[in-house]
């Protein structure tokens, strides 16, 4: 059932050229996000204080990162005081074999999930898989993904890639009890997935989560969700088990009220969610009997070495960034090559895995214009711009030595712009290539490494006269 | 008042007339303006691509050839912006205090064109005259980095004769950014080109904007599709009309 992979994607600028030739991911992806975009601008509108509220925001992560080591210690004390088992996961392959001997001491091969990223950033549902257990995702877009054996592409709405009438498609094939005469009805497609999931809330004894937020003062945790499916999974099993990175902590509820306040309006574009729920510990007659939170680093502590990529670690994965984003609103987020796709996706997955020995995370730093309207977006205000120019300094940096055709570009742009003269020579030489090149005032279509500009743009020839030579010729004698 | 031009090395190599635009502007208001021969470039390119040591000379250059100018002027809104915002940073990374108190001292009196006139020389009318229908694209750098607002309109507006159509989408990025239009250049036309339907949407005669660059861009598919709109940096709509 979990085929699809992540692994052998192509990097950035060919998976995006893919995704700009399909007109229906184009078309969906357009409707989707203009949606959002407009909903999200009309609640952040109506709070006067949103700019203190992203800044209070900001300040809370910034502090908990800073003290991160106190609050985990202080979450696990007092999760473990309310009877949850707290493990800790050094990364994926821990994690994943936490979870899995957690199942089988249970004596289950099947768990019920609620929607998470982390969970499909460790890839878990292979690893419960390889193990023999089978994972059922109840989040309606993450459940349209599963059936459809397809990967996420939205951080909100993992299936935001598909429309109605594809989900129709996905349901009426994989899914064993739909009607035979299941419309594309918003409704009827709803309905078809409590059907069939509803035996799964009653038959699961082990339940699988992740966590929006982690409140250190009292060992809780937080999932916010619109359905309600997620609800039914952290009550109904007998245990369940959540796996939470360690940067969601926040130290009190007082913090979380904040954060309560940007999700919300930030990622569905509501004042409030439908259901937050919280639970700490285990509570003897009511919900699970057994309570495990599996704390993963899986590279974070990496970043927060990091003094500008730590920021990405504030993020309450909202996905407003993805929304407004001109880029990911073309390409989708297959063509980001993880489960983090968009702009918070182009400053964390290079971090957590790495730019060295990895094309697709070395390319996503450049998967950016620097436009700057995620930061305007970010609830948190992460600066995903100037994250990415510093990851873009990493990029060349990891790769200091051989020396490529851009490289030499560079170095060669630098000299020429290391002097007057040297730039007034290469001006003479541009005039002089335009004037061979160009017709009537234009140039078209070259061959080689400018190929890329002009196969598509026309250029003006450059005029034969600088500014600084019209300057040294008409203005010398003036003060300079 | 003395300012000092920084006219870019884009403006410099391909633009040349806006550099004489901004000239001939202030020298109308009665201000003096000069130009400090040595200057190259403020380092955007390296910067932005990721080559932030080829950038140290660039910034060190730049700190020396303005360490006199009073007030610094400069037509292009990313330059400004790269010099605002991240020079600091390209001294941190040099690990050079001396460079660091340089651009402390030069950063702050740099200006984009529409701020000094607006904001510093408190001017909105600068009598010109240019009897065209006009769309302005506010280019990312100009709208979210520097904050640049109103005020390139407001300056549009005052020109005699000038029809200003809003442009729709007009937050939208034009798809440029840089090396962005080498290395993702599928996205960037894809995004330009949705730019291009806006603007011919206006009906307008010519696309304006702060930044030489994005209109490189954006007029290149202008062009391509033999669309007769023009594009032109709004500085040479401001010195429109006074000797022509
Ligand atoms: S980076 Fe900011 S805007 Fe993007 S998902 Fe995270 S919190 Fe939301």
């Amino acid at each position: 059932m979990s085929g699809a992979t992540w692994l052998g994607m192509p990097a950035f600028p060919e998976a995006a050229r893919t995704a700009l030739a399909d007109e229906q991911l184009q078309a969906n992806l357009r409707t989707a996000t203009t949606t959002i975009r407009a909903k999200r601008e009309a609640v952040v509108a109506e709070r006067a204080d949103w700019e203190h509220l992203r800044a209070a925001g900001a300040a809370i992560k910034d502090r908990t990162l800073r003290h991160l080591d106190r609050y985990l210690l202080r979450f696990e004390e007092q999760a473990t005081a309310a009877g949850a088992v707290v493990h800790w996961a050094r990364d994926a392959a821990e994690a994943n074999r936490i979870v899995v001997d957690l199942v089988r001491a249970a004596d289950a091969d099947e768990v019920i999930k609620v929607k998470s990223m982390v969970t499909q950033e460790i890839d878990l549902n292979a690893a419960l898989a390889a193990a023999g257990i089978t994972a059922y995702e109840t989040d309606l877009a993450e459940l349209i993904v599963q059936l459809g054996d397809d990967l996420p592409s939205h951080i909100l709405v993992p299936a935001i890639h598909r429309n109605r009438s594809q989900i129709r498609d996905i349901f009426r094939r994989e899914m064993p009890d739909a009607p035979d005469d299941l419309t594309d009805d918003p409704a009827a497609l709803a309905a078809a997935a409590r059907r069939h999931l509803r035996r799964k809330f009653l038959t699961a004894r082990v339940a699988v989560s992740g966590a929006n937020f982690a409140v250190a003062e009292s060992g809780a945790l937080v999932v916010v969700e619109s359905e309600g499916n997620g609800r039914m999974c952290l009550t109904l099993p007998e245990v369940l088990i959540s796996v939470v990175g360690i940067e969601k902590l926040v130290p009190t509820w007082a913090d979380l009220e904040v954060m309560l306040q940007l999700l919300p309006r930030s990622s569905t574009g509501e004042r409030m969610n439908p259901y937050t729920s919280t639970w700490r510990g285990v509570h003897p007659g009511d919900g699970p009997r057994e309570v495990h939170v599996v704390l993963l680093d899986n590279g974070r502590t990496d970043v927060l070495a990091d003094d500008v990529g730590r920021q990405a670690l504030r993020c309450i994965r909202c996905s407003a960034c993805l929304n407004v984003c001109p880029v990911y609103e073309r390409t989708g987020g297959h063509a980001y090559g993880s489960p983090y796709p968009g702009p918070i996706g182009a400053i964390l997955t290079p971090q957590l895995r790495g730019m060295r020995d990895d094309p697709v995370a070395a390319s996503l730093p450049y998967a950016s214009t620097l436009c700057g309207a995620c930061y305007e977006a970010c609830p948190v205000r992460i600066d995903i711009p100037a994250a990415l120019v510093h990851l873009r300094a990493r990029a060349v940096d990891a790769t200091r030595g051989p020396l490529s055709p851009e490289r030499t570009v560079m170095r060669a742009a630098a000299w020429t712009l290391a002097g007057p003269r040297r730039l007034a020579a290469a001006q003479r030489l541009a005039a002089l290539a335009g004037a061979l090149l160009g017709r009537r005032g234009r140039i078209g279509r070259l061959p080689g490494p400018l190929a890329a500009w002009t196969r598509t743009r026309d250029t003006p020839v450059p005029p034969g006269q600088s500014f600084r030579t019209w300057w040294r010729r008409n203005r010398r004698g003036t003060a300079e | 008042m003395r300012i000092a031009l920084f006219v870019t090395c884009v403006n410099d190599t391909m633009a040349p007339g806006t550099g004489r635009a901004v000239l001939r502007v202030l020298e109308r208001l009665g201000h003096e303006v000069t130009f400090p021969a040595g200057q190259t470039c403020c380092g955007q390119m390296h910067f932005n691509t990721g080559y932030q040591r080829e950038c140290v000379p660039l910034v060190r250059k730049f700190v020396d050839d303005f360490a006199d100018a009073e007030v610094v002027v400069s037509p292009s809104a990313s330059c400004v912006a790269m010099v605002r915002d991240h020079h600091r940073r390209v001294a941190e990374v040099a690990g050079d205090r001396g460079l660091t108190e340089a651009v402390a001292h030069t950063a702050p009196r740099v200006y984009e064109f529409s701020e000094l006139l607006v904001d510093v020389l408190g001017e909105t009318d600068v009598g010109a005259r240019f009897p065209h229908r006009v769309t302005y694209h506010p280019t990312c750098h100009g709208l979210r980095m520097l904050g640049l607002g109103d005020r390139p309109q407001a300056l549009l507006r005052a020109v005699r004769g000038l029809d200003l159509v809003d442009l729709g989408g007009a937050h939208e990025c034009c798809g440029f950014g840089g090396t962005f239009a080498l290395k993702n250049a599928d996205v960037s036309v894809a995004m330009g080109r949705d730019k291009v339907r806006q603007v011919l949407a206006t009906g307008a005669e010519v696309l304006t904007a702060a930044d030489n660059s994005c209109l490189l861009h954006v007029g290149g598919l202008l062009s391509r599709a033999r669309s007769g709109v023009r594009v032109m940096h709004y500085a040479e709509i401001l010195a429109a009309g006074d000797r022509s």
